[in-house]
């Protein structure tokens, strides 16, 4: 299997390079689109060890659908077309270093964890949707109970942040300018019945 | 746990990954011209069709029934003249109509077409791969494939295309969730990811003992889990951007939405990719819930019908029958607008999707578990208490509905700004318009004055149609 | 976990190597038409043609670019939901399996209504409602 491996490397290799263009380059929308790459090429890593699952979850959560909200938050900003300027600040040196601090603690726990560990790639267990569900559901059913709350605190929040541009009823919306004492009535009649 | 079911998984899919390299090659470009071949057809199909339903005749000059024509529209458009306009980041403006088109081919690789035949004296199924997650892989490429549409209306540099790019993008995210979760009550039964397990899992139907009557359940998943089917089919509708959801491509908003700058060869790939798109998510409602390849009941009395080439057939017929369903829509219904859009997609289709996953699997569990009666006695209760609460409710509502009513000719009575903010605006709904009678005395006025000058007719009747749209208004709200 | 004997890995790659293979024709399809487009087309930019398209009115600056925050909201929703999504499709593969049955079906219960009280109080905000 040394053709795994090879290309296990050099995936490995484009998802570092392509990680260090997301904090170089200037443009903030390829920024985003360099980290599609590294997700893709982490994606790719996933499915040279055998789980394949993880790997489709990973394109599809991360690629389709964290970066696609990635973009939608960097076209909130007012100029996502051209370079930005402000994309270079005097804070570069503090962030690498919090950077470098950060994947060193990361590494040294995974190398703790995990440096005995081989998996042997001509007869690992394919990790499918079975191999996997039977895992998560048998296993780790605590984290799983746990995403839940932590997807709708995180939903909450983001509603919560940005609910003062959407009005409840579009045709409240403009008598409610002017009286906004009214539509308050309105909401509180309305939730209570 | 594993062990019960891997085995078996490998035995189904065992006979995939030993084909040679000729043969997957073979495979691979068969079903690439395949594609190109069958959106040639389908372009000039819709046209026909369409032209049927408006009373006309549609393309017949180009070969047999003007078969060719759109062969003919293919091959003039990729000869265009390629306009690559001023402000476009460039690589990403080329790369955004392959990453389309790749992603709606790609996800065509794990359809069944058919059983095992024999290529070249080599046998083999009639499926280019076959992978365990093969929905997953499915859904995956159509996110992959919204990249392709965000890019190209990034990249343009230009404001049409920026705005249909999120919108459409917006979309698409909106129904592939609905997609998604009228998916799961297919695998709950088949107990598979894998396409070809689920066409599997179609062919025979199983019985239920029903208060002593055996009743032999139908086998498609299209009729036992109905509400997954249709949940799909408006989702598949509106992941593919089609009529009655083609708001991206909404002419009179958006100019062509996303492909506005695209021209020639580039604007041929997007074009591609939609129809492409439409083959494939309707191979996959086949796939799901409509037995696949295997044939249909009364063929699939004739023993010889699931062997061989024969099932490549059916399975084509039930992809037409899919893609005429997505012309007949474009050729009744008229454009959504955004909003009502949304509500269909957040508020109807992604909560029925989840209580009917959620109903499936308590029935899954129960039935398995041999409480049949129960069951059905559960349902009862749970259809009667729906019903009684659905008669409060409606009792609440009307009595609510009277008082906003009354409110609401209180609130009619806002003067209408022509000027509110600086800009001429429209009258709101609800809003009184000053000089103008309400309808019936308008119209009346007008037709009573059809002597006098034309402009003022002209514009008593418009008011008139506006008061009467307002009233339309209220009356739904 | 597995007691019996694994299936050999190999047609594991090579199922993958096959879905490459199509990714590679593919590359070569778009390769070949862009090719015979660049080689067939003809190229005569002129000023106006190279402008963006503003409905017949010459461009004044950039494409206008910042959008709503809906979007985001929505975008959003899709990431809560496509993980709702990922976690349905390997319980229902494992749902009917013996060893989880009950368990596993109020375990997904559970989760599931925290999402639903995330969609509804996305409901009550109002913000399911395109302004």
């Amino acid at each position: 299997m040394s053709t795994v491996r090879v290309l296990f490397v050099l995936l490995g290799a484009v998802a570092v390079g392509s990680a260090l263009l997301v904090v170089t380059t200037r443009q903030i929308v390829h920024a985003a689109l360099w980290l599609v790459v590294t997700l893709g090429a982490l994606a790719g890593c996933f499915l040279l060890l055998t789980a394949e699952f993880v790997a489709w979850v990973q394109v599809l959560i991360y690629v389709g659908a964290v970066v696609v909200l990635l973009l939608f938050a960097l076209m909130l900003t007012r100029a996502p077309t051209r370079p930005d300027p402000a994309a270079r600040t005097p804070n570069a040196w503090f962030a690498a270093v919090v950077a470098a601090a950060v994947a060193g603690v990361l590494v040294t726990t995974l190398v703790a964890g995990f440096s005995g560990a081989v998996i042997d790639l001509d007869r690992a267990e394919i990790g499918g949707a079975r191999v996997t569900g039977g895992a998560v559901f048998s296993t780790w059913v605590l984290p799983f109970e746990v995403l839940s709350v932590l997807l709708l605190a995180a939903l909450v929040g983001a509603i919560v942040l940005s609910r003062r541009d959407v009005p409840n009823r579009p045709r409240d919306a403009e008598a409610a300018r002017d009286t906004e004492p009214a539509r308050d009535a309105d909401d509180r009649e309305r939730s209570s019945s | 746990m594993t062990a019960a079911v891997m085995p078996l998984a490998a035995g189904e899919l065992a006979a995939f990954g030993k084909d040679p390299w000729w043969i997957i090659l073979i495979k691979a470009v068969a079903i690439t011209v395949f594609l190109l071949v069958f959106t040639i057809f389908n372009v000039w199909f819709e046209r026909r069709v369409v032209a049927r339903m408006q009373h006309r005749v549609g393309p017949n000059v180009h070969g047999k029934f003007g078969l060719l024509q759109s062969l003919a529209d293919g091959i003039k458009l990729s000869l265009k003249e390629t306009i690559k306009p001023k402000g476009v980041d460039t690589i990403l403006y080329v790369l955004a109509p392959i990453i389309s088109a790749a992603m709606a081919f790609v996800a065509f690789s794990v359809i069944p077409l058919g059983p095992e035949v024999s290529i070249f004296g080599h046998r083999t199924p009639l499926q280019l791969t076959d992978l365990p997650v093969g929905v997953l892989f499915v859904l995956a490429a159509a996110s992959l494939g919204i990249y392709g549409i965000v890019l190209g209306g990034w990249s343009s540099g230009s404001t049409y295309p920026l705005l249909g790019g999120l919108r459409s993008s917006a979309q698409m995210i909106s129904y592939e969730v609905a997609m998604g979760l009228a998916l799961v009550a297919v695998f709950l039964y088949s107990g598979s990811m894998s396409t070809s397990e689920i066409v599997g899992a179609q062919a025979g139907g199983s019985a239920v003992d029903i208060f002593g009557v055996t009743l032999q359940l139908p086998s498609w998943y299209g009729v036992v889990l109905l509400p997954s089917f249709l949940i799909y089919m408006i989702a598949m509708v509106g992941e593919t951007n089609r009529a009655p959801f083609d708001l991206p491509e909404a002419e009179g908003e958006l100019v062509a939405g996303f492909m506005t700058e695209y021209s020639s060869m580039k604007y041929l790939l997007f074009f591609l990719a939609e129809y492409v798109n439409m083959v494939t998510v309707s191979a996959l409602a086949t796939t799901m819930f409509l037995g696949g390849w295997r044939a249909p009941w009364p063929i699939s009395l004739w023993a010889g019908a699931n062997e061989g080439w024969w099932p490549l057939l059916w399975f084509l017929g039930k992809v037409l029958v899919f893609l005429f369903v997505f012309i007949w829509l474009r050729g009744t219904l008229p454009r959504m607008r955004y909003d009502q859009f949304m509500r269909l997609g957040w508020k109807i289709l992604i909560p029925v999707a989840l209580v009917w996953t959620v109903f499936v699997a308590t029935a899954r569990a129960t039935l398995s578990a041999g409480y049949q009666r129960q069951f059905f006695f559960g349902i009862g209760a749970v259809v009667i208490v729906v019903l009684l609460l659905s008669f409060v409710y409606d009792a609440v509502a009307a009595r609510r509905e009277k008082a906003e009513e009354v409110e609401r000719e209180e609130a009619d009575q806002v003067e209408f700004d022509p000027f509110a903010g600086g800009y001429p605006v429209p009258p709101m709904p609800g809003q009184k318009v000053p000089g103008l009678e309400p309808a019936a005395v308008a119209v009346a006025a007008a037709s009573a004055g059809a002597g006098s000058a034309d402009s003022s007719g002209g514009a008593g009747a418009e008011g008139a149609g506006q008061q009467a749209d307002s009233g339309e208004e209220r009356g739904r709200g | 976990m597995n007691g019996m004997a694994q299936p050999d890995n190999a047609s594991y790659y090579a199922t993958y190597t096959t879905v490459l293979t199509v990714i590679l024709v593919g590359v070569a399809f778009a390769a070949a038409a862009f090719g015979a487009n660049r080689l067939l087309r003809p190229t005569r930019p002129t000023r106006e043609k190279l402008l963006t398209y503003e409905s017949g009115v010459d461009p004044v600056g950039e494409g206008w670019a910042q959008t709503h925050v809906r979007y985001y909201v929505f975008a959003y929703l899709y990431v809560v939901f496509a993980v709702d999504a990922i976690y349905l499709f390997p319980w229902a593969t494992v749902f009917a399996a013996p060893g989880f049955g009950w368990v596993t079906l109020v375990e997904m219960f559970v989760f599931l209504g925290f999402i639903a009280v995330g969609l509804l109080y996305a409901w009550r905000k109002g913000v399911l409602t395109w302004t």
